[in-house]
């Protein structure tokens, strides 16, 4: 009994060093100070200098940034819209619907990608106008992101008792004040889930910004992939750490999130 | 002038695809301070009924007078009538006294105000001191009265109640019955009250409506409905009742079992249902000269303040209340005095 | 029959919340950028330069050298599909054991990975296999001659074992995690050893979670570009990868168009079939 539980410890052990060690590498190399090589040649802070310096990272982390606010905030609204309409819909348009909603999570990132470049390409063909960039970059992301949100969202209307929107309405409230007091707080866990899952998939996302950016307007993916071109580059150690923290604080946030729901539930 | 009319109410819904007829011309009317009960079973159209009243419905044809007004098109915020919703509907991301407070904050009651009548509406519901707790924390009991509390700060004319102690255990929906009807008296409020279980109808109402496939079949007071209802239906309904089919040749006397009997209906028909209510019957040794039958007794249970005696005659078997008991296959002579039978036309569809 | 009812009543309510029309914009959505991109894929990939129908993109694929990255593509993905279910189940196992009483943590360890940047994660390893990368200046450090381990089948097998592994633990513990306690204790009260129980119970009750890991794995597996972009260099060519070369270098996009509809038909394809068999292990 107690041979197997030592076994499976050390298990989980091992994989989760397959899973950090790649990670824990980078990291110590992102204070190397050396420029090409891979061997220790002493700690130093000049790539993080380097890497909050350079204009171009600068204009990455503003675009990876308001991009996934914008696409986030927007398919947070767009997606609750759309689950509300959802859940109100007869059982086998709801069925059409969802699979339709559906479809872009299981489909490959790159066919997300060409397809829609080619989308963009047909509607800019026949407006005669218009170029790739931020604003092809950001549908894109609002596109892939609204599937998270629903899906986020829907299960919220489960638990909820069908007359509580009337209940306000009865009390007084205009229908948008009901909406606002009695609905929108119930739905609010399952949003701000759907945002965040939208944000991080969009500061993640590399493939389809890959086929639906334009010249000169780069996010981190983007930034990271045309480094990595030119080989070894202690500088992308360095962003990826800063990277690698700043999601692990995302995550952080979120888990104690969870977890004070789960307190609040118990009591 | 009556307080609520419904004029020819009808109402369609679409279910799946096929038009059905939910409410076939209801014609009701409330009086000012009036406890009025919907009671019919599941699918009869009782809680439409109330939705339109509620304004949560609109007619699909026919009209909705509040104090002589047309309000068939006034949506439900702007109507002084409220709600006590099926399993309550309380805002469970607000605290008791949020909840409670809702109708005067939409309403930009000033904060001390606000707090004067919270307190006095809870200490009504006797939920005093329970404004900080969550909802999801009270009892089924407790949750029911602060849904009623929440109804009754906005000082509602009328106060709708959609079976509003389906989901409370049998004891404590007997206490509220009684709290409900004491509270309607105190504060001269029009409860429309929507209920299927008819013994929670005849103790609470001043009038009962008892509705079915979406038609009101008849509407009067509990004692009314209880003892003079108007078809097979609505005795098989309300209470227990023994429902035997018979003929009738002329007034005042119908035959049943081959037996005649003096009755007090004239003639409605010459195929006719007869009900008699199972304590309407008294068990005797001996037979009279009139309106008595024999029979068999067949099953004796005891039930605290009587017993239930099943006793059979040819194919039919009655149920009979009584204190006296008689043993399992003894022979007896039912009597059943005039005033006891009910005579009523045939039910087509029963 | 009453719920229906009242549901139905709901939906005849024309005011603001309770109406299917506030889902129109998302309609007009879906329709703009989920329906109308897989036509212009359809229509790009059945005509050719002048605008003619054609089958001949379609053709193209099944000249040997495509059908060959094709098949490379699924053995790969396959392969790293297979490894993946081998060191993830039981890693799955073991999280779902009650044994660990504060398995938060161990959770949260496996979970981090999964929401890291993927392209981070696979230069990770192109900083550690390179010809300069860290094992072999390892090697060297011993004396021994540096080996070429970036560029090959191995480094890109590697990359997509790490990357998804993550995918195969989690909806393999759900479903594990599901199983009652108490189908559990009957079994070991009807005289199961331990690997009766587990071959006989937990396993088969492990199914439709193992699919759905499965469909996780392969399908963003087998339709990768940039793992084999960054650690098998371009040499190691993957179906991905043609079609990104179709796009952006030769410019070609009829054919490129026939490539990603012909994987998008296989991926749909086996999403169907997954989701058939988790149904059918359900019932």
């Amino acid at each position: 009994m107690k041979l197997t539980k030592w076994l499976s410890l050390s298990y989980l052990i091992l994989m989760i060093s397959f899973l950090y060690a790649p990670i824990v590498i980078l990291i110590i190399f992102s204070f190397n100070d050396q420029e090409f090589g891979t061997i220790w040649n002493g700690f130093t802070l000049r790539w993080y200098q380097a890497v909050f310096n350079d204009r171009q990272v600068a204009d990455a982390v503003r675009n990876t940034l308001s991009i996934g606010i914008i696409a986030a905030t927007t398919a947070s609204i767009m997606g609750t819209l759309a689950a509300i309409g959802i859940n109100n819909m007869r059982k086998g348009t709801k069925k059409v619907v969802l699979s339709l909603s559906s479809l872009p999570v299981a489909t490959p990132d790159i066919v997300i990608g060409v397809s829609l470049m080619i989308l963009y390409v047909a509607f800019f063909r026949l407006v005669g106008a218009g170029s790739f960039g931020f604003g092809t970059l950001l549908v894109s992301h609002i596109a892939f992101s609204i599937p998270y949100v629903i899906l986020a969202v829907l299960p919220r209307f489960k638990n909820m008792n069908p007359f509580i929107y009337e209940a306000a309405l009865d009390l007084g409230a205009v229908p948008f004040k009901a909406f606002f007091t009695a609905i929108v707080p119930q739905l609010m866990p399952g949003i701000v889930t759907g945002f965040l899952l939208a944000f991080t998939m969009s500061i993640d996302d590399f493939m389809v910004s890959f086929f639906t950016t334009g010249s000169g307007v780069s996010n981190l993916s983007l930034l990271i992939f045309s480094m990595t071109r030119r080989g070894v580059n202690p500088m992308v150690n360095a962003l990826s750490t800063i990277m690698f923290l700043s999601v692990l604080i995302l995550l952080f946030i979120i888990n104690l999130r969870d977890s004070q729901k789960l307190k609040s539930r118990g009591e | 002038m009556e307080f609520i009319e419904l004029k020819n109410i009808e109402k369609n819904f679409y279910v799946n695809k096929q038009e059905r007829q939910i409410l076939k011309g209801i014609n009701l009317s409330i009086k000012e301070n009036e406890f009025l009960t919907l009671l019919g079973p599941s699918g009869s159209g009782k809680t439409t009924t109330l939705r339109i009243i509620g304004g949560f419905e609109t007619a699909s044809k026919g009209q909705v007078f509040f104090n002589g007004l047309d309000i068939g098109k006034t949506p439900p915020h702007k109507r002084a009538i409220n709600t006590v919703f099926q399993n309550y509907a309380l805002f469970p991301h607000m605290n008791v006294y949020d909840n409670v407070a809702y109708g005067l904050k939409i309403k930009k009651f000033s904060k001390s105000a606000i707090k004067d009548r919270v307190e006095k509406t809870l200490s009504l519901v006797n939920l005093s001191g329970f404004d900080k707790r969550s909802v999801k924390s009270l009892s089924g009991g407790q949750q029911q009265r602060i849904a009623i509390a929440r109804a009754l700060i906005n000082e509602p004319k009328v106060l709708l109640l959609d079976e509003p102690l389906g989901a409370l255990d049998l004891k404590l929906r007997k206490e509220m019955q009684i709290e409900l009807k004491n509270m309607q008296k105190n504060l001269g409020i029009t409860f429309i009250y929507v209920t299927h279980d008819q013994e929670e109808a005849l103790t609470m109402s001043d009038q009962i409506a008892v509705m079915n496939d979406g038609e009101i079949l008849q509407k009067g007071t509990s004692e009314n409905i209880y003892n003079e209802p108007k078809n097979a239906f609505i005795a098989s309904f309300i209470g227990t009742s023994n429902i035997i089919t018979g003929t009738m040749e002329r007034d005042r006397k119908v035959t049943f079992l081959k037996t005649d009997f003096e009755c007090v209906d004239p003639m409605p028909g010459s195929v006719v249902q007869i009900v008699v209510r199972p304590e309407d019957i008294e068990i005797e040794q001996t037979p009279r000269d009139r309106n008595s039958l024999k029979g068999e007794v067949i099953e004796v249970i005891f039930f605290g303040v009587n017993y239930e005696m099943k006793v059979k005659t040819g194919d039919f078997i009655w149920k009979i209340h009584s204190t006296k008991s008689y043993e399992r296959g003894q022979f007896v002579y039912l009597f059943m005095a005039t005033e006891a039978l009910h005579v009523m036309e045939m039910e087509r569809s029963l | 029959m009453r719920k229906t009812k009242f549901s139905e009543a709901n939906n005849s309510l024309s005011i603001g919340l309770k109406s299917k029309k506030i889902a129109i914009p998302y309609l007009i959505w879906i329709l703009i950028f989920t329906i109308l991109p897989i036509f212009l894929l359809m229509q790009y990939a059945f005509t050719n330069n002048q605008g003619n129908f054609t089958f001949a993109n379609i053709e193209r694929f099944f000249n040997p050298l495509y059908l060959g990255i094709m098949w490379h593509s699924i053995r790969m993905a396959t392969m790293a599909t297979v490894i993946c279910f081998f060191l993830g189940y039981p890693i799955a196992y073991i999280l779902s054991q009650k044994a660990y009483k504060d398995k938060t943590i161990l959770l949260f360890l496996f979970v981090v990975p999964m929401w890291m940047n993927f392209l981070v994660r696979t230069y990770a390893w192109l900083f550690i296999l390179g010809f300069n990368g860290v094992l072999n200046n390892i090697l060297r450090f011993f004396g021994f001659e540096p080996i070429r381990l970036l560029f090959t089948d191995g480094a890109v097998l590697l990359g997509l074992v790490y990357t998804f592994l993550p995918f195969m633990i989690f909806p393999i513990y759900s479903s594990l995690q599901k199983i009652d306690e108490r189908i559990i204790e009957a079994a070991r009260d009807l005289g199961s050893n331990r690997l009766q129980l587990f071959f006989r119970i937990i396993f088969p009750l492990s199914l439709p979670g193992i699919a759905s890991a499965l469909t996780m794995v392969f399908m963003p597996a087998v339709a990768t570009f940039l793992i084999s972009n960054i650690l098998g260099g371009g040499q190691y060519f993957l179906i991905g990868n043609l079609i990104e070369q179709q796009f952006l270098t030769v410019g070609n996009r009829h054919f490129g168009s026939a490539l990603a509809l012909i994987m998008f038909a296989l991926i749909i394809l086996c999403n169907v079939i997954f989701s058939y068999l988790s149904k059918e292990e359900k019932e």
